[in-house]
């Protein structure tokens, strides 16, 4: 169980990510960071994707990061973290490192370098079953270069490459289910979080980091940037997306299905629409359709993880 | 000492194995493959340590090596033409990031149209990586380089990868007699591996990789980098003398042949030299003054030595076994700016594309002036 108090012991008085970096006001990436961090029980080398986390944590000369950290390119970070681990194996046996010390691979990458263009090494890592944990810190498409479609960008997003106009409702196709791809690769741990629900967070790396094997985390976190929401939203806007069943939190522990958290009552699709400017346009009248196919999916996907939970 | 009949990428599989690698990527690309192969059974055999990483492309084979050197790991691999490419955006940052990988290329066109055999267009599309590049000219030179590879790249004034570019087929799959060197003497020769800060030290946690503006150095850095590679010369010719001493073979950062009076003189890269030493001494045989200068390492290239042992030289030959479309074909630029200046005449040649043969009649062809129809390219410089 997660508690706040051992967090802040994992830390050992040094924050891993601290202070003064350059990442947004009310960016999620930070929270995600952190909670994952501190929930490992041991050290841990990061290897971080290409993206807003990377830039604007180490903008040489300065860093905010204290523990070790790597960043090679915005594609291969499954692959990096691959060559640490085969390295820890080789050095562990023949007595390189020292005895009983365990250090937990942890890479970080947007949805970008998960979905898209860090799809192939990630499978390729996660096939080889190396013993690392990725954290995809998904918010919704390409933020660092200015708000572009991903895969994981929802159908009717407004994105400035999916931009709404006279023959357009936002993106056409619905995002692909990252979740569900890494749970085909038959590892031992997946799982999706939330960046605001962070007990439930840290819960799941403590899940993760026991595993041998690759394990699989899909936090959602925002961008205020990019979905258009107060920076002081960011924890309310993210709720609702658990709340309205579009964000499911659960977990998938050597195929049995989990759901860890369920909504005293479902909020209509519309509560989550409407606080980001990203779907203002599918709140006019001539977008009902879209709304209503969007809840249609929320809720078929939603009876899917249903059946999927009572049959494993 | 005995030799043993080897292709060449057996050879280097036997230089891998002996140099102790911790990790070792790989991915199958004709004509590298046999070198992984080999060396996949040398760790199943137990006669190599070595974590064998199956990555699902050449690009994860360069980035999980850059992973497992900085992670305090002695890490090799080997890659040919496509796969050089896919992994050419990685191998600059492998540069960049200073990770002492030692890593074979088994030489061989690029696409398009596809083709398996040799040229050295992969190797001169990351001619600009900054990592350490030494054509060997047959399997033995193959393996002895490879066995030098790791004293070079991890040097602490050099902390880059090298690679020993062995010609596609030519070399890889050609057997020779090779000598190898007792395992004992070269893990001593080799050494133990160290990095400074490996990523798994973790009570001195370093940021790698991180990110550079135009006013914070940026600039600074590729300055630093490309010292490293400068160093690596002088390295390679200390490296190459403990190695002589331990080996008999000597091995210099150009080869001459017969240059003693030589009026003319071509210059190549690879097993090329070989056919170019048999017409050589035929041409000598019939009292003609000619000669070969074969260059080792291509990055650095030993600018002062090139013009040293060219100094008595009235005509000099560039072959370059690469194109470059729409200007001058690498090798041939190299030598024009390292000439410069000179009175000699320079005439440049493509050659081999595709792996195209050369034969002794067409080198001969050449010295006398000609362009053998077959040939390719032919262009004079200086003074025209």
């Amino acid at each position: 169980m997660a508690r706040l108090k051992n967090l802040i012991e994992n830390e050992h008085g040094v924050p891993p990510l601290r202070g003064g970096h350059s990442l947004c006001q009310g960016c999620g990436i930070p929270i995600v960071v952190r909670t994952v961090l501190s929930s490992l029980p041991g050290p841990a080398v990061i290897v971080n994707a290409t993206g807003c986390l990377e830039v604007a944590t180490t903008r040489y000369p300065t860093t905010a990061w204290n523990v070790p950290w790597l960043h090679v390119a915005f594609e291969n970070t499954a692959a990096v973290a691959s060559g640490i681990e085969s390295a820890q194996r080789a050095l562990r046996r023949r007595h390189a490192l020292p005895e009983g010390q365990e250090i937990s691979i942890v890479a970080f990458a947007g949805d970008g370098g998960t979905y898209d263009i860090g799809l192939q090494a990630l499978s390729g890592a996660l096939e080889r079953g190396h013993k690392f944990l990725f954290v995809c810190y998904d918010n919704e498409a390409y933020m660092n270069t200015g708000v572009q479609r991903s895969g994981a960008t929802p159908f009717g997003t407004r994105t400035t490459t999916s931009p709404p106009g006279a023959e357009s409702f936002g993106k056409a196709q619905r995002r692909k289910d990252m979740t569900a791809i890494a749970v085909s690769h038959h590892i031992p741990y997946v799982a999706q979080g939330v960046a605001s629900h962070w007990d439930d967070l840290s819960r799941k790396v403590e899940r993760a980091a026991a595993v041998q094997g690759p394990s699989f985390l899909n936090v959602l976190t925002d961008c205020p940037v990019g979905w258009g929401h107060e920076p002081r939203t960011t924890r309310t806007v993210l709720d609702t997306a658990v709340d309205t069943h579009f964000w499911p939190l659960y977990e998938v522990a050597d195929g049995a299905y989990t759901l860890n958290y369920e909504p005293e009552h479902q909020l209509p699709i519309e509560k989550w629409l409407e606080h980001q400017s990203r779907f203002a346009h599918l709140l006019k009248p001539e977008n009902r359709g879209h709304v209503e196919e969007i809840q249609a999916q929320v809720d078929a996907d939603w009876n899917d993880l249903q059946a999927r939970c009572a049959s494993t | 000492m005995t030799a043993e009949l080897l292709t060449g990428g057996e050879a280097i599989a036997h230089g891998m194995r002996q140099g102790q690698p911790d990790v070792v990527p790989v991915y199958p690309i004709t004509p590298q493959t046999p070198i992984i192969q080999v060396f996949s059974k040398f760790v199943s055999d137990g006669r190599s340590h070595a974590e064998l990483v199956d990555v699902e492309s050449e690009h994860s084979a360069m980035s999980a090596a850059i992973g497992a050197a900085l992670a305090g790991a002695r890490t090799m691999t080997a890659t040919s033409s496509q796969g050089l490419a896919l992994m050419a955006e990685v191998v600059y940052i492998a540069a960049s990031m200073r990770a002492p990988i030692a890593m074979a290329i088994g030489n061989r066109a690029l696409s398009g149209p596809i083709n398996i055999h040799c040229d050295h267009s992969d190797s001169m599309l990351i001619r600009d990586s900054g990592i350490v590049q030494l054509f060997a000219e047959n399997a033995q030179e193959a393996y002895d380089l490879m066995v030098m590879a790791p004293r070079i790249a991890e040097h602490p004034d050099v902390l880059l990868p090298v690679a020993v570019c062995l010609d596609g087929f030519t070399i890889t799959h050609a057997a020779e007699p090779v000598e190898l060197l007792p395992d004992d003497v070269v893990a001593t020769f080799v050494g133990e591996y160290h990095v400074p800060h490996p990523m798994l030290e973790v009570s001195s946690p370093t940021t790698r990789g991180p990110f550079a503006m135009p006013d914070y150095y940026y600039y600074e850095l590729r300055h630093a980098q490309g010292v490293a590679l400068r160093n690596a010369l002088d390295v390679f010719i200390d490296v190459a003398a403990e190695f002589e001493a331990l080996s008999g073979r000597r091995y210099e950062p150009v080869q001459s042949y017969r240059l003693d009076g030589a009026e003319r003189v071509l210059i190549a890269l690879g097993s090329t030299a070989g056919t170019i030493k048999d017409a050589v001494d035929e041409l000598r045989d019939e009292g003609e003054a000619v000669g070969l200068l074969r260059i080792t390492p291509f990055r650095p290239l030993p600018m002062d030595e090139i013009r040293a042992a060219l100094a008595g030289a009235q005509r000099v030959i560039v072959l370059d076994r690469a194109d470059s479309p729409g200007g001058v074909a690498p090798l041939g630029a190299e030598i024009a700016a390292t000439l410069y200046g000179s009175e000699c005449e320079l005439e440049r040649h493509v050659y081999g594309l595709g792996g195209r043969d050369l034969g002794v009649a067409d080198v001969r062809a050449i010295f006398a002036g000609g362009t053998p129809d077959h040939f390719g390219v032919r262009e004079h410089s200086w003074p025209a």
